[in-house]
Parts: C-alpha cells; structure tokens; sequence
C-alpha cells in the first residue's frame, strides 16, 4: 500500500469510527437537534401566534436557532477524543493530522448539521414558511451547515479541555458566524419576496470553499498547541 | 539585516530597547495630542453642516483606524510567534488586545454620542458601528481564550491561530455588514463626513492618528516590560535588575 492511499484510508477509518461512536451515544447527536427545535418554540410563544409576523421572521429565527444548536454541539467534537488521550495518538499518527481533522469534522457535519437541516423542514412548517422559501432554506442550509462545523472546529481544538470550554467556544465563534447569517437570512428572505438568491448562494459557496481550505489546517495546528 | 532584528527576540535586550522607547513614543504622544486637539477643538472651521459637532471626529476617527491597525498589530505579532516561537512577540501580540479592545471601546462611545446630535438616537445599526461592535467582540473572545488557559506559552500560541482566524474575517465581516446595511435601509449620514475634507480639518485629524499611534506604542511597550519581567521573573538577568533597583 503506498502512502496516499494508506492516508485515506486513515480518513476513512476515522470517519467511520466517529459515525459510530456518534450513533451509540445518540445524546450527543439528539440534544443539539432538541435545543434547535426548544429555541424556535420559543419565538411564536415570545412573538404571537401571528402567521404573517411568524412568517416574516421565519428565516432569521430558523438561522439564529440553528447557529445556537451548532455552535454549541462543538464541544463534543474533540473532547471525548480528548479526554481517554485518542486525539494525541490521532497527532502522533504518521498520517497528515490536516486530513484526520477533516474526517473529524466531515463526521461532526454529518451527525449534526446534516440532521439539523431535516429538523429546519420541520421548523418551517411550525413557522408558516411558504413552499417557495422552503427549497431557498435548504440551499442556505446545505452551504453554510458545512461552514458552521468547519470554522467551529477550529473554537472547538482551540478550548478543547478548558474549564467552561462550551461558553468558550460560543464566545469565541459567534462573531465569526456573523457574515453566514447575514447572507443566509438575505438568501431566505429575497425567496419570500420573489426575488432571485443567486448571488447570495454564490457568496455562501464561496465562504464554505474558503472555510473548506483554510479551517482544517487551522484545527489541525490549533490541536499541536493545545496538546503541546 | 536579519540577524541584528533578531538580537531584540532576546527578552532582555527587548527590555532594555523598550525601557529606551518609551519616553520617546511617551512624549511625542503628550506633545501630538496638545498640538492636534488645539487643531480639531480651536484652528478648525466649524462644520457647514453640523456645527462644532463634528469635532468630536478627533477622538472618533483616530480610535477606530487604531482599533483596527491594532489587530494587525496583534495578528502579526502571533504569526512571528508562531513562526520564529519568539517570546517576546507572544508578549506583544497578548498585550495589543486590551489595548485594541479599549480603542474600539472608546470608537463605540464617541460614536453613539456623535450619533445622538446627528442622527437622533444613540445607536443606529450603522455599518460602520456594526463592524466596530462585532471587532470589539472578537478582541473579548480572544481576551476570553488568554485568560482561560493558564500556561502562558500555549495561550499565546492559541490566541495566535485565534486571531490569525480573525484576520481572515475581518474582511469578509467588514463587507457583509455593509452589503447587510445597505440592504435593510437607505444610506445614513456616514461617520467620516463628506469624501473630501477641507485640509484645515483634516491635518489636526492626521495630527491625531500620529498621536494616538505614539500613545499606542508607549502603552504597549509599557505593558509588554511588565510581561517579560513576569515571563522572565526566575532568570539571572531579572534578578540582577531587582538587585541593583534599576530599569
């Protein structure tokens, strides 16, 4: 076997390791998409029943609550990990830690933000949102959940192991989540109005293709600091 | 070249430089802001549009320019601390961020005030204002990793990477906010006046920012002697300070 293919077969075999451990302790996986569907409850209970008042605040409620959600189910990305000494075998493995940091997070986005984007349906409906916004809010979602845990890795290596490292990370990452929300809201919002949201998914795709190149390199040195 | 900048990575011979420093940058900031508010308070002409309330712009404008310069300030002295391990520039990069986060404190403050004669409330979700509170929040994010992780030399390595992370945003916030801004309601009386400034307003504003940079730099330099003699505070040369009770 020569290198490159032994590496990804590292990858592979760390994805599916985090898949399965994700799935058998399903708290971990459940509670984020609980806290997602708890806060979007709270709005119509705060707002009014209203359907038109409901409906205009759809996209920015459905939004904020999943921001909530994701930023904070990253603390469980790599503190278990941390905790029984797996991620400093994972660094001291001869594989690029680059590449094993992406399985992590590919393997975070597919146990929280892909599922997140199912409950947002949900949401939807339970927010009045009209078919022709629903497609628009599941683009948005498809972009920029992806961001959402790859810029979260890099709060998540860089407090792994901090007292109150959960608070840490949210502080840390929501001003960085700030640009996601404004155009996926806008994207949303422009749907409602009929308009066209091209552009809006365009700089939604080029977030995530910048997140895609730089945020694993930056979890992967965050982790060598912290482990030291 | 390189070999004599690398002499002041030592944190001694840094001490020394900065001890050396800050009467200079000290006293030319005192003589700067004296000549540059007398320039923005007195010599400059009333605005035609909003009287002398403009001349707040003298504290304004200087503290937001800075509040950004200084996480570069801070960016770039992480990034040599992460390349070189130097640790005097993990000192720099530490001590920039109250600092900076004092800077776009203070641009906040005077800009709310400033918004109070001229737009009728203290906060409107200006642009400009928007950005300045999303950087302040960085700056306590970053201030909030240093304090939670108590070795020195991995937090610092930590905040690095953290505020590396933010130089990549500061852009991409900084615009999103005003495509978001311009979108959600007309253009309002922008901070910075009109594009071409009458020169007699705009030298005391220069006079200003020099000042404020002067200030900065003494400051910083002040806070980082602090930090080497606590980083340093076991080794012989630090001893021998305290010995002898001098600077």
């Amino acid at each position: 076997m020569n290198g490159q293919t032994s590496a990804w077969y590292a990858f592979s075999a760390l994805l599916r390791r985090d898949l399965v451990l994700g799935l058998r302790y399903l708290a971990d996986l459940t509670n984020p998409l609980l806290l997602f569907l708890i806060v979007i409850t709270l709005f119509p209970l705060s707002l009014g029943p209203d359907k038109e008042v409901l409906r205009s605040f759809a996209p920015a409620i459905i939004w904020v609550a999943a921001v909530l959600a994701s930023s904070l189910s990253l603390d469980a990305v790599f503190r278990s990990d941390y905790e029984d000494g797996c991620l400093e075998q994972i660094l001291l493995s001869p594989y690029p830690a680059v590449l094993l940091a992406g399985a992590k997070i590919l393997a975070h986005w597919l146990l929280s933000g892909a599922p997140l984007i199912l409950f947002a349906l949900l949401a939807g409906v339970f927010l009045y949102l009209p078919e022709a916004a629903i497609m628009p809010l599941v683009l948005t979602l498809l972009l920029g959940t992806p961001v959402l845990s790859l810029v979260g890795a890099v709060a998540g290596a860089l407090t792994v192991g901090l007292r109150g490292s959960a608070l840490l990370q949210s502080l840390i990452i929501l001003p960085l989540y700030m640009p996601l929300l404004i155009f996926a809201t806008a994207a949303v919002n422009h749907a409602l109005a009929g308009h066209s949201i091209a552009g809006e998914l365009y700089f939604l795709g080029a977030m995530l293709a910048l997140a895609l190149t730089l945020a694993p390199f930056a979890v992967a040195s965050s982790l060598r600091i912290r482990l030291g | 070249m390189f070999e004599s900048l690398t002499k002041y990575a030592s944190p001694q011979i840094a001490y020394g430089l900065a001890g050396r420093l800050i009467p200079w940058f000290g006293w030319t900031a005192a003589l700067l802001f004296i000549a540059g508010l007398y320039g923005g308070l007195v010599y400059a002409p009333p605005d035609y549009q909003q009287g002398d309330g403009f001349r707040i712009i003298y504290v304004h404008v200087p503290a937001a320019w800075l509040s950004l310069f200084t996480y570069m300030v801070m960016a770039s002295a992480g990034a040599a601390g992460l390349i070189w391990k130097t640790k005097v520039s993990d000192a720099v990069a530490r001590n920039c961020a109250p600092l900076g986060a004092a800077f776009t404190f203070l641009a906040l403050c005077t800009g709310s005030l400033w918004g109070k004669p001229m737009w009728g409330t203290y906060w409107v979700w200006d642009a400009r204002l928007t950005s300045e509170l999303i950087l302040l929040f960085l700056y306590l994010g970053y201030m909030a990793l240093q304090s939670a992780i108590e070795e020195r030399r991995t937090a610092a390595r930590a905040g690095a990477v953290l505020a590396l992370v933010g130089v990549v945003n500061i852009p991409i916030i900084h615009y999103s906010v005003i495509w978001w801004n311009t979108l959600h309601q007309g253009p309002t009386i922008t901070l910075t006046g009109a594009p071409t400034m009458a020169t007699s307003m705009l030298i005391p504003l220069l006079i200003m920012t020099l000042a404020y940079m002067c200030y900065f730099a003494a400051v910083l330099l002040v806070r980082v002697r602090g930090e080497i003699l606590q980083q340093e505070r076991n080794s012989h040369w630090v001893r021998q300070l305290i010995l002898e009770g001098g600077n």
